[in-house]
């Protein structure tokens, strides 16, 4: 196998049988864990990610693929060195306080992850003090906050300040998304980046790593 | 009789936060105008988009709209100081969206409803979130009801949003609101079932064949009103069509009378 072409596409097929047995295929040949995860189900869940956010394809077969990484990535985990795991970065995501949505959030959380970052997510309604203390433990890079009402789009600023008043500021990026948040608003409270998709986050959460 | 909450009137909704920070009394009129004549039966009010504005925002709306208003408005704040100046406002006893079990919310909004005649729309939401199974939404549904009821309001005057979630990221999505809604329903036959629908779609191509089979099935199952765009003229034809087929149309009068409209095409 010289490329990973056979394994993207089957994840983008989301054939969860087929992709676990091209991976340990794969291993059969002695081909390295870490190249499986990096150049076939992360290059293939970018796809996924594109074609999302290009509206080729939706949230149901996005989980159905994740599902299928997720399979092929407990195949490889007992095969991958901590280095290998780790080199992506690390996003703490939570529902901003007041609000009680997870559905979004916990979608954009799966892609980032499915990125090869790691992901804390923290659940809904967390305070800005949780997201500072959350991100200075686990030493994130990037801090990624969701608020789906218009009641709770002002504590994303109040987030974004804690954060600041913390001194983590200059450490981390902060992103921000949720049905009624626009890149407006994300530039006028500050924050480092907006998404209106899972898709558009995880390439958004990627660009802030690289 | 199946009870349309028209949803437009929202400063969330672009053209309408423009209308309202301009002050284009016209621009609003017209939209409330078309929300009656489509057959609204409550012409909801939310200002709360503008942050810091809401206030203002919501008498301004309540002196545009009131006088040429037919039908009750339905007050859509989270906030029981808003709702009170709105309340002193309006002419018609109005409906009040929402209360919730969340506990902040709750309590501030049950001094707000105590003694006043109005219709109040309950969230089955609490401080876990959104309801995860057909039990909990069930169990909220007993909550609100009864929370209610201790502050005097009459079951005729409660109605439940079961809280509908998107169907892309569980399939069991569907089915789990309709057991719900049936079975508060049975324990309540007075209670009214309402909420938005569009959840249902989010996430899926060709959203709104999904929105209008959904509304039917839900009419089945109970649900006697619902909070939507009362402009979109096919899932309002769907409603009459099914409010006919499930018995509350007398000779197939609402119907008849929407085909010879243009409202009802096949």
């Amino acid at each position: 196998m010289t490329d990973f072409n056979e394994i993207k596409e089957t994840l983008v097929g989301c054939d969860e049988p087929k992709l676990v047995q091209l991976v340990n295929d794969a291993l059969e040949q002695k081909i390295p864990a870490v190249d499986i995860l990096n150049k076939g189900l992360i290059a293939g869940m970018d796809i996924v990610g594109e074609k999302m956010e290009n509206e080729e394809m939706f949230i149901p077969e996005v989980l159905m693929a994740a599902q299928a990484m997720s399979s092929c990535v407990k195949v490889l985990k007992p095969l991958l060195s901590d280095d290998d795991s780790a080199g992506g970065g690390t996003v703490v995501i939570g529902t901003v306080k007041g609000d009680l949505h997870d559905i979004g959030k916990n979608l954009v959380g799966m892609m980032i992850e499915s990125g090869g970052m790691t992901v804390h997510n923290l659940g809904v309604d967390v305070s800005p003090q949780q997201f500072v203390e959350q991100a200075q433990e686990k030493n994130a890079n990037i801090i990624c906050l969701s608020a789906l009402l218009t009641t709770t789009m002002p504590m994303m600023k109040q987030t974004i300040d804690a954060v600041a008043e913390s001194g983590l500021r200059d450490k981390v990026k902060i992103m921000v998304g949720g049905a009624p948040v626009t890149q407006a608003f994300a530039d006028k409270i500050g924050a480092d980046g907006f998404a209106a998709d899972a898709g558009s986050a995880v390439k958004a959460a990627k660009a802030f790593i690289l | 009789m199946f009870e349309v909450i028209g949803e437009r009137i929202n400063t969330s909704r672009k053209n309408v936060q423009t209308a309202v920070a301009d002050r284009n009394s016209a621009y609003i009129q017209d939209d409330v105008k078309k929300q009656l004549d489509a057959g609204s039966n409550y012409i909801d009010v939310n200002a709360g988009a503008r942050i810091g504005h809401e206030d203002e925002d919501m008498k301004w709306l309540l002196d545009t709209i009131q006088p040429i208003s037919t039908v009750p408005l339905c007050l859509d704040s989270p906030d029981p100081v808003i709702l009170e100046m709105a309340f002193k406002m309006v002419e018609k006893t109005p409906m009040i969206n929402s209360i919730s079990l969340e506990k902040k919310r709750f309590e501030a909004m049950i001094p707000f409803l105590k003694g006043k005649n109005c219709k109040i729309i309950g969230l089955c939401m609490d401080d876990a979130g959104m309801p995860s199974s057909s039990e909990d939404i069930i169990a909220r549904a007993e909550k609100l009801v009864k929370e209610l009821e201790n502050i005097g309001s009459n079951q005729d005057s409660i109605y439940l949003d079961p809280l509908v979630q998107p169907i892309s990221t569980d399939s069991e999505k569907g089915t789990t609101v309709l057991n719900a809604v049936r079975s508060i329903k049975n324990k309540f036959p007075k209670v009214h079932i309402t909420g938005g629908l569009s959840n249902i779609s989010y996430g899926l191509p060709q959203r709104k064949i999904i929105n209008r089979t959904f509304v039917a099935l839900m009419m089945e199952a109970g649900m006697d009103s619902a909070i939507i765009d009362p402009l979109d003229s096919a899932i309002m034809a769907t409603i009459k069509t099914a409010d006919m087929l499930l018995g509350n149309d007398n000779f197939c009068g609402n119907y008849l009378k929407g085909v010879r409209a243009g409202a009802i095409l096949s």
